[in-house]
């Protein structure tokens, strides 16, 4: 069954086309890459998804449901998780903190419970810190646990965030521009990466710029054009698709 | 987590030396202004919470601090004689809340207890928080601090022109807040040693509540929605509920402050509702360091406790603008931040560690 | 009501209105080219009135007036050099505070030079019971210096602002700042000159005002206040749209007086203030769109 279905999406901003009648679905288990040059309507349509932004007509339908113009918050909690572009750390707070603001939705301490520190948020609170280190050690960076995330090298605030997003034990993942800003073995180190989290069992759909990246881990990719979606297929039939080629290289 | 709380062990040593050593020394004086600047405290740290925190200006809380003061000050004096046949009034009546008596002119006298007004108080207070959170929250920057201080201004004005709440004159008379048999909250000479401890206890158990609250889910939400708006929502916090919580916590916070000092005082003028006061609590928060309890507490004590003494003079007001000034010129991160090493070593003089006097 | 109260009314709406707008406007030009919102804005009113009383006493009014507008101006000149001009990229909560700041330190100054009196210029023309008759009421002609003054202070801006080369180099400044250098202007001598600009219209508006509304060291920041109401309400940076909502707030308070208490008029119009916040922060006449593009 689909995990994840975008039916003729549109958004308008104005007189500009951002995306347009776009369907895609996404199988549970793989990893899908959406791929086009800059302005195609890449970011919005993940907007679209996350809830950053709500659709001018059309649905996004995940495990059945409709979930279009629900705020992120709400999306999140039904087990949606994303990474940012450019990474937004929470400043001031440790490696470990962040990881541990992504277990919000898993865990349920209020106001009352936290002031007075009761016995079963005490308990809810080891649970939390102890399943944010594992995923900090899942991700390779559990030496950093205690350092202040955004002094960390930009790799591996990239490796905080994913670890973030995977605390919300997400169905599925929604990465925008994972290797932005990257060198090629930190690109490569994400690739590794990514490929771990898909093995957990957590879909991943991604928006990329890097082709090698895009064509060593993605299962399947679809192409958007002018807001448009131009092919869809495995990496190595898009490869040879003139079209998509036409897209990328000009007539 | 333990390890952080057990400075106030210290803390609380400090608290108990300094009241045996006013005895020894025969400055039991002190101990007012001392009380007083602890319940001033109170307010500070919640601010500092809704500030530092969570990120959002209020330039209103005396607002806050006078809704608690003002309603608990009018509930415990004003008699109910005239309408003791309205529904509400038996209503109390019936509940126990209220208590008679006789006036100085030995008129019957009809009141409400000062549990049941301090209670009467903090729910209005968390009402019209959460009336004005609700649309106030969504607004950032300037206008949020305009709205905050245009709700103070109002606050004020209201006071100042109703008859029921004593215009300029404020309302004086208020009685002791009987806490528990044989505890209770009151301005009386034979009390003052009482009290401070009372104060003291209440600031603390306060300061240590926040402590919890900072280290816990709730206060990593808070922080992650100062940090990243944005990327709080996507981890699926509900930024606009965490806020307004906040916002109502910090104002009960205020008008429990409100209360107590009042009662304290044994009353309350429209000065405590002032725009100025609201800009003061801003100012001990910044200069405590905006994200730092320990910064705000400090500063909220030391600074109303020498504001308190006069020390300040005709130039009190004068004072906290200047403070404010130099602390968001030079110091934005707080008075605790500032280097002191960095500053010795341009100096020309050795410093010891490396970071040292830095935090 | 009768007819005569009505214009009572009108003539106290548009006085107040107009000094509302002036405020605004001054709002506007160093919002418009900082992005900062001048919590002091209103205590250049009261500069400006204080200081022409002073000086009365060694000038005649007209030059005691200009000298007064002259120093105030200064005054905002040095505030922008010692305050803002070297902060780098300040956050809007730093601004805010430190300009509160400077509200406060200007105000207990005055209260310390002039004390807590309520102080007036004497009428420029004739006494409190010289009117001029309107349609069977008597205006004060300090009503109509008022009005006068205001209406050619917004002229003489937006001829600066549309005709002359540093009024254009001002305007590019706001448009967008980063441009702006590298077009070659220099962008920290117009927020200079913007605080200057500010200064000055509050201090005449404030020396005009004074018969009539009297002055006190602490009117300031009730000034601020509906001056930012109405700066708000016109679409921030709006300066045509501040003048029409600062006379439909001086009515709106002129007119309340028949309705409401005089002690509760301050609290209508900051709960109007709040209800605009809350319904439309983009103004009357801006569109939520382009509000949504500025920082704050």
């Amino acid at each position: 069954m689909a995990l994840l279905r975008i039916e003729h999406l549109n958004r308008r901003f104005g007189g500009l086309q951002a995306v347009s009648d776009v369907s895609l679905t996404l199988r549970e288990g793989a990893i899908k890459a959406v791929i086009g040059p800059n302005g195609a309507g890449k970011t919005t349509l993940f907007n679209l998804i996350s809830g950053a932004l709500a659709p001018t007509s059309g649905e996004v339908c995940f495990r059945g449901k409709a979930i279009q113009g629900l705020r992120p918050y709400r999306v999140a909690r039904l087990g949606i998780a994303r990474t940012f572009q450019n990474i937004k750390m929470f400043a001031g707070m440790t490696a470990l903190e962040n990881v541990m603001v992504g277990r919000h939705v898993q865990s349920r301490a209020g106001f009352l419970a936290s002031m007075f520190r009761l016995p079963w948020c005490r308990a809810e609170e080891r649970a939390i810190r102890g399943k944010s280190l594992e995923l900090l050690d899942f991700l390779g960076i559990a030496d950093c646990a205690e350092v202040e995330a955004t002094s960390l090298a930009f790799g591996q605030q990239r490796a905080v965030e994913l670890a973030r997003a995977l605390a919300l034990e997400p169905a599925l993942l929604l990465l925008d521009e994972p290797a932005a800003g990257l060198n090629i073995y930190e690109t490569a180190e994400v690739g590794r990466l990514i490929g771990k989290i898909r093995d957990l069992g957590v879909t991943v759909l991604l928006v990329e710029h890097d082709m090698s990246l895009v064509m060593d881990i993605s299962d399947e990719i679809a192409v958007l054009s002018f807001g448009q979606k131009i092919a869809e297929g495995v990496p190595a039939v898009i490869q040879r698709n003139p079209e998509v080629i036409k897209v990328y290289l000009g007539e | 987590m333990l390890r952080k709380n057990l400075a106030l062990l210290p803390l609380s040593g400090a608290i108990i030396i300094v009241q045996l050593l006013t005895g020894w020394t025969d400055s039991v004086y002190y101990l007012t202004q001392l009380t007083m600047a602890a319940y001033y405290s109170l307010l500070i740290i919640g601010l500092c919470l809704l500030m530092g925190y969570a990120g959002q200006i209020s330039l209103g809380h005396a607002g806050f601090f006078a809704i608690g003061g003002y309603l608990s000050a009018a509930l415990t004096t004003r008699s109910l004689v005239p309408y003791q046949d309205h529904f509400l009034v038996r209503l109390l009546e019936s509940a126990g809340c209220l208590s008679a008596g006789q006036d100085i002119y030995g008129g019957p006298l009809l009141v409400v207890t000062p549990w049941a007004a301090c209670i009467i108080a903090i729910l209005a207070a968390v009402l019209i928080a959460f009336l004005l959170g609700i649309p106030v929250l969504k607004l950032k920057g300037h206008y949020l601090a305009m709205a905050t201080l245009g709700f103070g201004i109002i606050i004020y004005r209201i006071v100042l022109a109703s008859s029921y709440f004593g215009e300029a004159d404020g309302i004086s008379g208020v009685p002791g807040f009987n806490l528990l048999p044989g505890l209770s909250v009151s301005g009386d000479f034979a009390t003052r040693v009482e009290n401070y401890y009372i104060a003291w206890g209440v600031l603390l158990t306060a300061l240590l509540l926040l402590r919890h609250l900072i280290d816990s889910r709730v206060g990593r939400a808070l922080r992650a929605i100062h940090g990243s708006l944005e990327a709080a929502d996507a981890m699926g916090v509900d930024t606009a509920r965490f806020k307004l919580y906040t916002f109502v916590l910090s104002a009960i916070f205020a008008a429990l402050a409100g209360v107590l000092l009042t009662h304290y005082n044994g009353g309350i003028g429209p000065s405590e509702a002032s725009v100025m006061k609201s800009v003061r609590y801003v100012a001990i928060v910044a200069v405590g360091g905006m994200a730092n309890l320990w910064g705000a507490l400090a500063m909220g004590v030391i600074l109303n406790f020498l504001s308190l003494r006069g020390l300040f003079g005709s130039y009190d007001d004068a004072v906290f603008g200047l403070i404010l000034i130099l602390i968001m010129l030079f110091a934005p991160n707080g008075i605790l931040s500032l280097n002191l090493a960095s500053w010795w070593r341009r100096a020309g003089l050795p410093s010891r560690g490396k970071e040292g006097g830095g935090a | 009501m009768t007819i005569e109260l009505f214009i009572q009314y009108l003539a106290a709406g548009i006085t107040y209105g107009s000094i509302y707008a002036i405020v605004a406007i001054g709002f506007n030009i160093i919002y418009n080219t900082t992005g900062i919102i001048n919590f002091a804005q209103g205590e250049f009113v009261m500069l400006g009135g204080m200081l022409s009383i002073t000086l009365l006493n060694f000038l005649p009014l007209p030059l005691a007036i200009a000298v007064a507008v002259v120093l105030t101006m200064a005054f905002g000149a040095v505030i922008e050099i010692v305050f803002i001009r070297w902060l780098v990229n300040p956050g809007v909560l730093r601004m805010i505070i430190i300009t509160i700041g400077i509200s406060i330190l200007i105000r207990e100054a005055a209260l310390h030079i002039w004390g807590d009196n309520v102080r007036a210029l004497p009428y420029f023309i004739g006494n409190e019971i010289t009117g001029i008759p309107v349609l069977g009421a008597r205006v004060s002609p300090q009503v109509l210096w008022v009005i006068g003054t205001c209406s050619l202070m917004v002229l003489f801006l937006s001829i600066f602002f549309q005709a002359t080369s540093v009024g254009r180099e001002m305007r590019a400044c706001a448009a967008n700042r980063t441009a702006a250098i590298l077009c070659g202007i220099d962008t920290r001598n117009m927020v200079t000159l913007s605080f200057v600009l500010s200064a000055g219209i509050g201090a005449l508006a404030g020396a005009v005002m004074s018969p009539i509304t009297y002055t006190q060291y602490d009117i300031g920041t009730g000034l601020a206040i509906k001056g930012f109401t109405v700066a708000i309400l016109g679409g921030l940076g709006n300066s045509m749209g501040a003048v029409a909502a600062g006379l439909l707030l001086g009515l709106i308070e002129a007119f309340s007086v028949s309705v409401v208490p005089l002690a509760f008029q301050d609290a209508i119009a900051i709960a109007f203030l709040l209800v605009i916040l809350f319904v439309r922060p983009h103004g009357l006449f801006g569109s939520s769109a382009v509000a949504g593009l500025k920082e704050f």
